[in-house]
């Protein structure tokens, strides 16, 4: 292979005071010196987050302050990094929510795991899961970075939704139970 | 054109355009099965009769015209016979197929039919598929996605019906999910003979419900689940525990009886989670009985043996064999097998004690009364692979009465057992401890209190192998779940002995290994391999031992050889 050997061009003597370089960057320093700041002083300040961005997946109730999930574990089975463990159990058959069959007994996702992909928010059924606008996260050791369902429920709180699938059908049944 | 001509008692039929030759009277689904297609059906099962109702195997069916005056075949044109299409679809679960029948299963009128039929069958059923255990396995849904509209036009409310009604101690029913397909009451009807179920009210209120007073609690309860084409009857050990979708199925073997039902172990992440059964026409067809399904809880039994011990002390692995290795070496050993291990434990349990020069070698039987279907009246599972492999040369014995001489004369001062509890097989305390006991089993009992050396063993789920059943059929079994952390497999551990010993078979350490030994060595294993051996089973020649009494009575598929009643008369 031929190998052919480039001549560096020897610097001007302009060049090697360095002087306009130096007033080039002092130029662009004094500009944005006088521009509006876009620093954010974290942790005091936050940012602004946008609709639809993709924070920590939360688990969230409904108006009444239900569970809405039913452990069907799609999310777990959809995961990619499989950071989400789910065991299900079946709710008790009396009482005022004697309609809902089926919730989570331990919901636990991996935060270390979670790479934020949002795919367990697209194909929860009952729209129980959502990444939010949280996005900053941090612990002590790798267990404290397993969020349990009550962490999960706490960063998640309550988001409207337009269904009240529960209270319809609970409706439907009282319905049903007169004729 | 031959269509329709008999030939070797066979006709021909043609199954969208193609021509299948097949027995007449031939099972329309179940041929259109045979050849790797679909004709998707609900209430039709093949173990159980035509009920017909679902209407969902809807085909175009057409049969040669015949002329009524001469009664030949009416030919068009072409000198081809001339096909009549019967006006309307009929069902292929009620069709029994005749010479030169023609079948269209994809037409667009046999889809229209099926697009109709699931729009009728999802308009009251609830679309909680989220919580519905059957999702996955969901007929259903399988049919929705490959044949439905996609989309429902039904706005109206749907009918409320019961929800988690207790139907047994094992079955749950959801009457909204039910699609009234029958499957469970013909089961209960012509299978168990135990005729519970029933439908009451009418139309869209027709309900599934047990007979007022009764329940649905025979010991098949749960094959109903399992024919079950949607969630609507569900096991309630299984309810909620684990999505389908996750198990991984292994193909197995119940150790139940020495009927040898053919099972599929489902497991996550090392975990089993239940049994259903898998189908063999020549041994448990669809079914498999309850109490099959529960013995996975014995993987987790807390008496379950996971250390190695020597005199009650837990050591290394491999103290406990050299301490076993030195017991084995005197002149007075004695073996007792199980029926419960499998052919290639006794293969190399007998070669260990051929190698140890045994006194005695003796097997604990298990009897009691089978049901004569699925559960036959001997408990162990491979009794004959015992006698196959020349471990005994007679049947167990409840009580081992020539072993308590023998150690009450002095003849045998250690005994080497594998998973039997001999305090109950007649081997009192007191007897056992004048002698010393190496116990190699996967569960602790009265035998493995006494032993001075005790070896873990793995159970039915962690390890792979065959046994042989009542009809001397070969069946493998395959490993589901690993054992617990550091247990060997029951086969590492006895050629290890072996190995110890100086033995060639102590290289066998898998059951391929053994098979390629077994195979060439004993006449009635020729040319099997482990690999090889086909999912059904191989049946074996027992001619050898038709003059055995052997305990087992009349059940599914099986009949005792007259030879045996002879012997014991």
């Amino acid at each position: 292979m031929a190998v052919k050997i480039l001549k560096r061009r020897p610097l001007s003597l302009l060049e090697k005071t360095y002087l306009p370089q130096i007033l080039i960057g002092l130029k662009i320093t004094l500009r944005n010196l006088f521009r509006p700041s876009v620093t954010l002083q974290y942790p005091e300040e936050r940012p602004d987050i946008p609709e639809g961005y993709r924070g920590v997946p939360t688990l969230v109730k409904d108006a009444n302050g239900r569970e809405k999930c039913v452990a069907c574990q799609l999310c777990e089975f959809v995961c990619p990094p499989r950071a989400i463990r789910i065991t299900s159990r079946e709710l008790e058959t009396g009482g005022e929510d004697a309609h809902i069959e089926k919730a989570p007994d331990e919901f636990e996702i991996d935060m270390l795991r979670c790479i934020y992909c949002g795919y367990c928010q697209e194909v929860c059924p009952e729209e129980a899961i959502w990444l939010q606008d949280v996005f900053s996260i941090s612990g002590y050791s790798r267990e404290a970075m397993v969020f349990d369902k009550e962490k999960l429920y706490q960063l998640g709180g309550t988001l409207p939704d337009n269904h009240f699938k529960w209270d319809r059908k609970k409706a439907e049944e009282e319905a049903a139970k007169r004729h | 054109m031959s269509a329709g001509k008999v030939t070797d008692g066979r006709i021909d039929v043609f199954i969208d355009g193609e021509k299948v030759r097949c027995p007449p009277g031939t099972n329309l689904i179940d041929l259109v099965e045979g050849m790797g297609k679909e004709i998707p059906h609900y209430c039709y099962h093949p173990k159980l009769s035509v009920s017909g109702n679902c209407r969902m195997c809807l085909v175009e069916l057409g049969t040669p015209a015949m002329d009524r005056e001469t009664g030949k075949p009416v030919l068009d044109e072409d000198g081809a016979p001339k096909i009549m299409y019967f006006p309307n679809p009929v069902i292929a679960c009620a069709t029994r197929l005749t010479s030169g029948m023609r079948v269209r299963t994809q037409s667009a009128k046999v889809r229209e039919c099926r697009e109709a039929v699931l729009e009728f069958l999802l308009i009251n059923h609830p679309l909680d598929c989220p919580i519905c255990d059957q999702a996955g396995e969901c007929l259903l849904q399988e049919f929705a996605t490959d044949y439905g509209r996609g989309y429902s036009r039904f706005i109206e409310k749907k009918v409320v019906k019961p929800k988690r009604t207790v139907l047994g101690p094992r079955v749950m029913l959801d009457d909204e999910r039910c699609i009234l397909c029958s499957r469970c009451v013909r089961f209960c009807q012509e299978v168990v003979e135990d005729d519970v179920l029933g439908f009451v009210d009418r139309g869209t209120y027709t309900t599934l419900t047990c007979y007022p007073g009764k329940q649905l609690e025979n010991n098949y309860s749960l094959n109903t689940v399992d024919i079950c084409p949607v969630g609507a009857l569900t096991s309630r050990d299984f309810r909620f525990r684990m999505r389908v979708w996750f198990l991984k199925e292994t193909p197995s073997i119940c150790t139940e009886s020495s009927v040898g039902v053919n099972t599929l172990v489902g497991s996550r992440e090392g975990k089993v989670y239940r049994i259903t059964p898998r189908r063999n026409d020549g041994v448990n067809d669809t079914w498999m009985s309850d109490s099959g399904r529960a013995l996975y809880k014995r993987i987790e039994d807390e008496n379950r043996l996971i250390d190695f011990r020597v005199n009650r002390l837990p050591v290394r692995p491999e103290d406990a064999l050299s301490e076993a290795l030195r017991r084995l070496q005197g002149d007075k050993v004695a073996f007792v097998g199980s029926g419960q291990s499998s052919v290639e434990e006794h293969f190399l349990f007998n070669c260990l004690s051929r190698a140890a020069g045994s006194v005695l070698n003796c097997l604990v039987s298990r009897t009691r009364e089978g049901d004569g279907f699925l559960i036959s009246n001997d408990a162990n599972p491979n009794v004959r692979g015992a006698l196959c492999l020349g471990f005994i040369d007679t049947l167990p014995e409840a009580n081992l009465t020539g072993l308590a001489e023998k150690i009450n004369r002095g003849e045998v001062d250690a005994v080497v057992v594998h998973n039997e509890d001999l305090t109950t097989a007649g081997i009192g305390r007191s007897l056992l401890e004048k002698v010393e006991v190496i116990y190699l089993g996967s569960h602790g009992n009265g035998a493995s209190e006494t032993a001075s050396v005790v070896i873990p063993g793995l159970t039915v789920f962690e390890k792979s192998g065959t046994f042989i059943n009542q009809q001397f059929r070969l069946q493998k079994f395959l490993q589901a779940v690993p054992g617990p952390p550091g247990v060997l497999d029951d086969l590492v551990t006895i050629s290890r002995l072996l190995n110890l010993l100086g033995k060639d078979e102590g290289r066998l350490a898998t059951p391929a290994a053994v098979w390629a030994v077994l195979s060439r060595r004993l006449k009635c294993f020729e040319g099997i391999s482990f690999d090889t051996l086909p999912e059904t089973g191989a049946l074996l020649d027992g001619s050898a031992f038709r003059s055995l009494p052997f305990c087992e009575g009349p059940s599914l598929h099986f009949e005792p050889e007259t030879g045996t009643v002879e012997a014991r008369a």
